[in-house]
């Protein structure tokens, strides 16, 4: 047997083992993506759902029930510039992939949300009642935490100002303090707030401590205990999402729309 | 050293318990116990990575370079707990996320590389097998004996299915909220240490 102090063997056999490591981690990622991208997308659906309200947190549900109780929800894809809604595949529709990609997506202007490119398009659900009339718009929203980004819905009012609910379905957030996005007690605090005020800016954030109820204080949302920066993070990425660069021009349309 | 296989895999039960005795891999059975659904999954995890990382240690016990030894250890054991995320993540995507950054943690649970390190370096494949099975079926013992007790006590329920009837659900049993933050299981798992060493006395350490 050679020299197991020998620094060649050392070498030699660290090598190895990160080959055999590499090989092995790299075919599991690769072999069970195609299940975990289904996966991720039926969540994506549960979390729409939620954040209007069709789904309590926690209930279980299947894929069938998912798509029934989906029915009344229409995704829809929109030019985020103009608002104005474009022809295009829904269902493969990737708005992580196109902000990335220079050709589909521009530089944002210094934002707190950190958000560093915004794409050409979007991906959002508009919910209509029985005689198709809207009844909510749910919009994906993101933004920089504490740990990484926060990817989620905001499901507004066809008034364009109530909200109906908020849900994440991605973050990196500590369990416990920051990933208490998930608690559904907080997500119960949200509906009824006003995203927007009398003037039409962008008024609604998480402060530090509590809030009263939506009918006293619509513009406030209590804080996270021990997450300021995820709280300030959740607050940075309404005023991005439904400014100007977001979807202040689809807001518009369906304003002017509705009058 | 001379162990039998028996003992291998029985010891880590109540005489040698990885939890209750040597005091490893808290952290994990505080943050995953509040429901037995999550407990069960992250046992599998923790069975299977400790079974298969002590075997594999085992097998290249003797060709592992003296001076490297631990971080060839900490490789196999990252390797083998992202391959089980990724499982779970394609298999049982709800619970994945709710064990969240907590399967990512088994990579540095005390109780596996302690294993790796203290046994499976010095013993052979079939003996290292039934050392990582009794250690992580140790491990899983106390996690599940805390997750029934707050799951019942915290929800009034049993892997999911109402078994106390709550008042917020029309019964009459009013959840302990405690139970379902992380210092009820400080107080459970200290409760369970304390049973076992007055059960067992030869447990107690001396004041040195």
């Amino acid at each position: 047997m050679a020299n197991r102090q020998a620094t060649g063997y050392t070498l030699l056999f660290a090598t190895a083992i990160c080959i055999v490591c590499g090989i092995l981690v790299s075919s599991f990622a690769v072999s069970l993506e195609d299940l975990q991208d289904e996966n991720i997308a039926l969540d994506k659906q549960k979390r729409v759902l939620e954040a209007v309200g069709l789904l309590q947190p926690g209930e279980p549900i299947d894929e069938a029930q998912v798509a029934e109780r989906f029915a009344p929800i229409e995704p829809v894809l929109i030019e985020l510039a103009s608002g104005e809604v474009v022809d295009g595949e829904t269902a493969t529709f990737d708005q992580q992939r196109r902000a990335r990609d220079p050709a589909t997506s521009t530089e944002a202007p210094d934002n707190l949300a950190k958000v560093k490119r915004i794409p050409d398009r979007a991906l959002l659900y508009e919910v209509r009642g029985d005689g198709g009339e809207l009844e909510m718009v749910v919009l994906p929203i993101e933004g920089l935490g504490l740990w990484g980004t926060l990817y989620g819905f905001l499901a507004l009012d066809a008034d364009t100002t109530t909200v109906r609910g908020i849900t994440y379905y991605q973050h990196k957030e500590t369990p416990g303090l920051g990933g208490e996005v998930d608690n559904p007690r907080w997500k119960d605090r949200w509906p009824g707030r006003k995203a927007f005020d009398d003037e039409g800016k962008v008024s609604l954030a998480v402060i530090k401590g509590f809030a009263d109820g939506p009918e006293q204080d619509p513009h406030r949302v209590d804080g996270l205990a021990g997450a300021t920066i995820t709280s300030n993070g959740v607050t940075n990425m309404l005023e991005f999402w439904l400014g100007e660069n977001g979807f202040e021009p689809y807001l518009n349309r369906i304003r002017a729309e509705a009058n | 050293m001379a162990v039998k296989k028996s003992e291998a895999a029985l010891d880590p039960l109540f005489n040698n318990n990885p939890i209750a005795l040597q005091v490893l891999g808290i952290c994990s059975a505080l943050a995953v116990t509040t429901k037995m659904e999550t407990s069960v999954v992250m046992c599998a995890a923790v069975i299977g990575v400790l079974t298969v990382s002590n075997l594999t240690i085992s097998i290249l016990r003797h060709q592992i370079p003296n001076s490297i030894r631990i971080i060839v250890q900490l490789t196999v054991i990252a390797s083998l707990v992202i391959v089980t995320d990724q499982i779970l993540k394609a298999y049982v995507f709800e619970i994945s996320k709710q064990l969240s950054v907590f399967v990512g943690l088994i990579i540095t649970n005390c109780i596996i590389m302690g294993r790796a390190e203290a046994f499976a370096m010095q013993n052979p494949p079939s003996l290292a097998i039934l050392d990582g099975i009794g250690n992580g079926i140790g491990y899983s013992a106390i996690l599940m004996v805390t997750a029934v007790l707050r799951e019942l006590f915290g929800s009034g329920k049993l892997y999911g299915y109402s078994i106390l009837p709550t008042v917020s659900e029309g019964g009459w049993y009013l959840p302990n909220g405690l139970m379902l933050l992380s210092p009820a299981a400080f107080f459970i798992i200290g409760g369970l240490i304390w049973a076992l060493r007055v059960y067992k006395p030869a447990q107690v350490e001396m004041d040195g």
